[in-house]
């Protein structure tokens, strides 16, 4: 991105000040996300009509069946988690300064995000159909506001992570430089955390 | 803290795991990922059995310790922690820790409120 | 003489560097003096609206039965006052200390992100702008500074005054984030070579520890302000009883983040206190580590004690009870913290100027909200003060009498610095003993009148109640308070026309900033200092046998600065023109949202890939 960096400036931790600032972003983002699920967790049984999250059995023993598809959510999961995995590796050709393996492996990355954000897009759509809107009840207001705000920082990740597979492309992304696809990585493994607990919170936890 | 601004920013100066162990790590995190799906599926899906319903009380425990360590591993590894400076864990923690007690004491405060406080609730 | 000195050397130095003037300069100023200037002055307007607000209220106030504001404008007023004075006063003249003298104080150059601290002036401005063209529309907010639930839900207020509020307060906040992480990692990594973190001055000390609050504070609120807008907006029910809501969660949200925020108000104060005390006792800070720790222990703690503010929502004993404590624990360093200063002032050879007055008036005044304070503490006590003017007499003890004095005394203090002239000394003592003796007409009756059950938020009051004499005094107060700040006006533009001609340690400072001309030059170190202990100056100037002589101004050539931009000023706009397109949705559609973040990413884009030079 900006050249002055490359003047590394001493600084009094010896930390690069964009490195020291994303983390100081990541901790702030954690209280956000925070926020959010408690907002889910005491929200999220106490809806005055369905959809519910999972299967409920009725008093009289009818059972109302909930939204929540286990599989199409792990196989998101497991999309995210190997994105990690990915970047990783492209950050270390990076700083190899092998730039195709870089192509490759942040291509990889973004194609992982893209398919997790189609896949929340699909479970959207899907949700709807069966009737949970934001407005229906809390369980809908809940979930979609936590799981579309977590989708939003996906999509915003996938954004600046197309951006600099472009700059690598063109060859702006040498190993000296490597600390611009280090701090993306960061924010997209942050991004990858937050739905490490936002998937047993939300999907499996009853 | 004591420092005296001489050290270089270039701050790559700790090991590098290599890529075998990256993977490894994310064959690790897959196998987690079954694991809770599957301590689900034993405990509440379509085909759990007696053994299920006696694992309840612990299921959500045991899923927060599966989940606890992917967080960890994802941290310490993908996001280098172990190996960089303490001042980025140090960073990260902190707003964890104040984040926790946030979600915890919302929980119990709004709990006790919908249990005792309100009529009809 | 020195003053032709002093003369020669800044025009030599303006004509060798280009000084920059000019409107196009300060749009796409990226120094942080300027910013700070540019906080100061849109603050200390933004101070005197809010005040222009207090008086109307205490207009309507001073005789019962009164008909001078309609009980709308009444609640708009004083919604208005709250908003203006947390968000639009006192927290950005607090950052102009941030932006001004950080550096300064830890030997640095600059900041470390020039262009998110320009970013984070822009939104300031946008968010204050929006919020009172509220006024425009006849729509300013009038459901409290803290916005109660169901009270804001569309149901109960169906206008667009929360609107407005929830969408300049998240302009706000997220001016506040980006300025947070701006001085976090500055204060982090910018100090110069030997300043270890024990040796810092206290204001960058508790400065610091206001950024770790505001970074774990704000999203808080960000979040609790989506929950109302997508209520508002989207007909979510988060907050509204027949949904199945709980108006109460907003109480608990909106207070995790509204604690640590009146910590982000008074611990800039505090640190200013800790600069002044010293320097004007001739006495290094009495117990520096132990006013460190319990900085931090107060703002940790500061966590731990929202549901204060809820003891009147039956939250029950096991709740009551724990918060109870926690507040009362939290006075024990603020407590050490005053000792500390007196034991500073213990012994000291005092000097007894301008800014030494504000510095001993506040510590009279917050020991007094203080009391108060602890007196909240109690629930079964609370449940009588709450929602009383005993509670608005305790919050403008400690805002005004602690906030609001700490930054006058401030704002003395570093005035020569900042601005290269000396403010009037004996205005200065007036504004000083007009400001103690207002302020305490105004607020000392307010603690009498809440224990004698009058409510808050009322815009007026039968006769009979014994309310009135009282209420009267108070306005009294109010105007010769506002009086106090007429002459504070004076003072400057008076001071304003005289010859830039002050000296760069006018006050025989401790602290690195008085080792450099006044105002400083754009790169404020000709030579980047070297530190071996607190009090810096002081330790050079017993070296050197007392004084130190007037320092050079120089040509700057070889000092590497960063370029202007107006590309923070764009992704500001573009972040005011998402928030409007939310506030315009019925008649815009998505269309004003998108065209917002059209602009918001742009200017982002334009600002990673502009060089920095």
């Amino acid at each position: 991105m900006s050249d002055a960096h490359a003047l590394h400036l001493e600084t009094s931790t010896g930390l690069d000040s964009r490195k020291l600032a994303i983390w100081t972003f990541i901790g702030s983002e954690c209280l956000f996300f925070a926020t959010l699920i408690s907002n889910y967790l005491v929200n999220k049984s106490r809806n005055l009509i369905p959809p519910y999250p999972h299967d409920v059995t009725l008093p009289g023993g009818k059972v109302v069946e909930g939204v929540i598809e286990i599989p199409l959510v792990t196989f998101g999961t497991a999309l995210l988690l190997f994105s990690s995995l990915f970047i990783v590796l492209a950050l270390a050709e990076a700083q190899r300064g092998n730039r195709k393996a870089l192509l490759g492996w942040l291509a990889a990355t973004i194609v992982c995000g893209l398919f997790f954000v189609g896949m929340q897009v699909y479970e959207f759509t899907h949700f709807v159909h069966k009737g949970l809107t934001l407005k229906v009840n809390l369980f809908g207001a809940s979930f979609f506001t936590l799981t579309g705000f977590h989708g939003t920082h996906v999509t915003l990740g996938v954004i600046w992570l197309i951006t600099l597979w472009i700059e690598a492309f063109r060859g702006r992304i040498p190993p000296a430089k490597s600390l611009n696809l280090e701090i993306a990585a960061l924010y997209w493994h942050f991004v990858d955390v937050v739905w490490v607990v936002i998937f047993p919170v939300v999907y499996l936890i009853k | 803290m004591d420092s005296h601004a001489s050290t270089p920013a270039a701050a790559h100066q700790h090991e590098h795991p290599s890529a075998g162990v990256y993977v490894k790590i994310g064959i690790v995190l897959f196998i987690l990922t079954s694991l809770e799906v599957g301590l689900y599926e034993f405990t509440y899906g379509e085909h759990s059995g007696p053994m299920g319903a006696q694992i309840q009380p612990f299921f959500v425990p045991l899923l927060l310790l599966l989940s606890a360590a992917k967080f960890a591993l994802v941290a310490m590894f993908y996001m280098h922690l172990k190996q960089d400076s303490r001042i980025f864990a140090g960073v990260f923690v902190f707003p964890l820790i104040i984040a926790c007690i946030v979600v915890v004491a919302l929980m119990v405060l709004m709990a006790y409120h919908f249990a005792y406080a309100r009529s009809g609730g | 003489m020195a003053t032709t000195a002093i003369d020669q050397q800044r025009a030599h130095a303006a004509a060798g560097h280009g000084e920059k003037t000019g409107l196009w300069s300060w749009l796409t100023t990226v120094d942080h003096k300027r910013i700070g200037i540019l906080y100061g002055a849109t603050a200390f307007a933004f101070f005197l609206l809010g005040g222009i607000e207090a008086l109307l209220l205490r207009i309507q106030l001073g005789t019962p039965n009164n008909t001078f504001l309609a009980p709308e404008t009444y609640n708009q007023l004083f919604t208005m006052h709250g908003t203006t004075m947390i968000f639009l006063a006192i927290m950005p003249l607090s950052a102009m200390f941030f932006n001004f003298m950080i550096p300064l104080l830890i030997g640095a150059r600059d900041v470390a992100f020039p262009r998110l601290n320009a970013f984070s002036y822009w939104a300031f401005l946008a968010g204050g702008l929006f919020l009172n063209s509220s006024f425009l529309f006849g729509a300013a907010p009038d459901q409290g500074w803290y916005g109660y639930a169901n009270l804001t839900s569309r149901q109960f207020s169906p206008g667009m005054n929360v609107d407005f509020w929830l969408l300049g307060l998240q302009i706000l906040g997220v001016a506040s984030l980006a300025a947070a992480v701006n001085f976090f990692v500055t204060i982090l990594n910018m100090r110069a070579p030997g300043m270890t973190l024990m040796r810092m001055p206290m204001f960058v000390w508790m400065s610091l520890i206001t950024q770790v609050l505001l970074l774990l504070a704000f999203p808080v609120i960000t979040v609790a302000l989506i929950l109302l807008m997508f209520d508002r907006f989207f007909g979510t029910h988060f907050f509204v009883p027949s949904g199945g809501g709980d108006p109460l969660l907003w109480q608990h949200l909106f207070w995790i983040f509204g604690h640590p925020e009146v910590y982000i108000l008074i611990l800039p104060a505090f640190g200013i206190i800790s600069e002044v005390l010293p320097v004007f006792s001739r006495k290094p800070l009495f117990g520096y580590a132990a006013m460190v720790f319990s900085g931090a222990f107060i703002a940790f703690l500061g966590f731990g004690v929202w549901s204060h503010h809820m003891f009147t929502t039956g939250m029950g004993p096991i709740a009551d009870t724990f918060f109870s404590l926690s507040t009362m624990l939290i006075a024990i360093p603020t407590g050490v913290k005053i000792f500390n200063w007196l034991g500073t002032i213990w012994g000291g050879s005092l000097q007894l100027r301008t800014p030494m007055y504000f510095a001993l008036g506040f510590i009279a005044m917050f020991i007094i909200g203080g009391l108060s304070g602890v007196m909240h503490a109690s629930p079964p006590a609370d449940l009588q003060q709450n929602d009383t003017y005993f509670i608005v007499a305790h919050f403008h003890y400690v805002l005004f009498g602690g906030s609001i004095f700490g930054l006058t005394a401030g704002a003395y203090y570093w005035w020569p610095k900042m601005s290269g002239r000396m403010l009037d000394e004996t205005l200065g003592k007036v504004h000083f003993w007009l400001m103690l003796i207002g302020f305490n007409l105004t607020f000392f009756p307010m603690h009498i009148l809440g224990l004698n059950g009058m409510p808050r938020r009322v815009y007026t009051y039968p006769e009979g109640l014994g309310f009135e004499t009282l209420n009267q005094l108070e306005t009294v107060g109010a105007f010769i308070l506002a009086l106090s700040f007429a002459v504070f006006l004076v003072n400057i533009f008076k001071t304003g026309r005289g010859p830039r001609n002050a000296p760069a340690d006018p006050w025989n400072g401790a602290t690195l900033e008085w080792s450099i001309p006044s105002p400083p030059q754009e790169w404020n170190f000709a030579e980047v200092p070297t530190v071996r202990g607190r009090d810096p100056v002081w330790e050079t100037k017993r070296e050197r046998g007392g004084s130190l002589a007037e320092p050079a101004r120089v040509s700057g050539a070889g000092i590497h600065l960063p370029n202007p931009s107006y590309w923070p000023l764009v992704a500001a706009l573009g972040l005011a023109g998402m928030m409007t397109g939310v506030l315009l949705i019925q008649h815009l559609g998505p269309w004003g949202i998108m065209a917002g973040a059209a602009i918001l990413f742009f200017g982002v884009y334009n600002w990673a890939f502009e060089p920095a030079g």
